[in-house]
């Protein structure tokens, strides 16, 4: 690779490490491991750039849930599970900027804020702690229908609060 | 995804890795041809990156910035790089061709090499973690004494900084390797644009008729960025230019031309 993409990526890192630090260190709790994963996600976007396909959503977006990919991996301990290829997005706000992402962030908060319990803590076991629905229902008892249902209704939610 | 409604519970689950066994294998098929469930399931990652873009914590140290850059630079100095890949999800077949005796061989030793290859992970993982909160820590020390310095050091030279009069500027840069038709394309400070309205990059050649090279709309905070948009192949560029088109975009570019640069 050429110089040029040396520089580029350095300006890369620089408006989106934060986000992918961020998820990372949620998700593991522990800022060695979570500079691993920061690592190893832009690592990945210089080998392979082109993994990331430009008509399909922000790069900020795909890099935060290459992030999270990562990070639940390494959580696991398991071999990294999908291809970066196979991360596609539809659009997705790109909120490069910190004050853009403090308020995404607020709101999306607000919006778990405003779920049932139940509904969110299924949707954050999911998808920060990477547990699978069969995991959730038996850590609360509840049946898979139940859980599958949760999840999906916590995904519908988050997207309404954005659209509008 | 109308006609598909059995599928919905379970694409919002293997949006967020939480479908396995026979039900994942299931949708896996179904998706493989169904454009609509395809859609849906983008969609649904697209709303789980809301999940992840809300995550708010401290930045990354400095030295992580040094220590990437560091390794890009090694492995530039490397003949090819060799993309890293995910494990494949079934290597049964591949390994037909192992005789039996061969098999069960090299099953005990990678079942060997596995479990102490489990507990020396483990290992490492303990005396990294420890080395990390002693780093934090000392860092942590360093900081305070140098807040503290800069605080009570009679020599301080001290700046009071004011909002300036005039708006900040929009500026774009482009950073393109023809050889690989490879353009990476960073903006700030761009006015927002009604919403039938994009900004369309164009890359204008040597010769010839500017050639698209991208739509972007800014976020609220001014930014955007275009990677990697289609290109043909080994275009020599003379500069990059921005208009203003509809949604859909243009194949030739609406005048005026808002923002242009020549290569440096």
């Amino acid at each position: 690779m050429k110089s040029g993409d040396q520089g580029a990526l350095a300006e890369l890192y620089d408006r989106y490490s934060s986000v992918v630090y961020a998820v990372a260190l949620r998700i593991l709790g522990d800022a060695g491991a979570a500079e691993d994963v920061l690592q190893e996600v832009f690592l990945q976007l210089w080998r392979n750039p082109a993994a990331f396909d430009a008509a399909r959503g922000s790069l900020g977006a795909w890099l935060a849930v290459i992030s999270r990919n990562r990070a639940i991996d390494f959580l696991r301990r398991r071999r990294p599970e999908t291809d970066i290829e196979d991360v596609v997005l539809s659009v997705a706000p790109d909120l490069a900027g910190d004050a853009d992402r403090s308020r995404a962030a607020e709101k999306v908060r607000g919006v778990l804020g405003a779920m049932p319990s139940l509904q969110r803590s299924a949707l954050e076991m999911a998808y920060f702690e990477g547990l699978s629905h069969s995991e959730i229902a038996s850590k609360t008892g509840e049946p898979l229908g139940t859980i599958k249902t949760r999840i999906r209704a916590g995904l519908m939610t988050l997207r309404k609060a954005f659209q509008t | 995804m109308s006609g598909h409604e059995q599928f919905a519970d379970d694409l919002a689950l293997y949006a967020v890795d939480a479908l396995e066994g026979q039900e994942r294998s299931n949708l896996e098929q179904h998706l493989a041809t169904c454009a609509a469930c395809k859609r849906e399931l983008e969609q649904l990652r697209g709303d789980t990156a809301l999940l992840a873009l809300s995550t708010l914590g401290p930045k990354p140290p400095q030295r992580a910035r040094k220590r990437l850059l560091d390794a890009v630079a090694s492995e530039a100095s490397r003949i090819s790089p060799v993309p890293l890949r995910a494990a494949p999800k079934d290597e049964s077949r591949s390994r037909s061709w192992w005789g039996w005796l061969g098999w069960a061989a090299t099953a005990a030793v990678i079942v060997f090499a596995v479990s102490l290859g489990k507990e020396n992970y483990e290992l490492k993982q303990d005396l990294r973690m420890a080395s990390s909160i002693l780093s934090q820590r000392t860092a942590d020390l360093e900081q305070a004494r140098s807040v503290a310095n800069a605080l009570t050091n009679p020599e301080g030279q001290h700046f009071t900084l004011v909002a300036m009069k005039t708006p900040p500027q929009p500026q774009g840069k482009a950073i393109y390797v023809r050889n690989r038709s490879s353009l990476i394309f960073l903006a700030n400070n761009m006015p927002s644009l009604p919403s039938q309205k994009m900004y369309e990059l164009w890359l204008i050649p040597m010769q010839g008729a500017p050639v698209p090279a991208g739509l972007f709309k800014p976020d609220a905070h001014g930014s955007a960025t275009v990677i990697n948009p289609p290109l043909p192949a080994g275009l020599e560029a003379k500069a990059f230019a921005i208009t203003v088109e509809n949604e859909a975009g243009a194949s030739t570019p609406t005048m005026p031309i808002m923002m242009m640069g020549a290569g440096e």
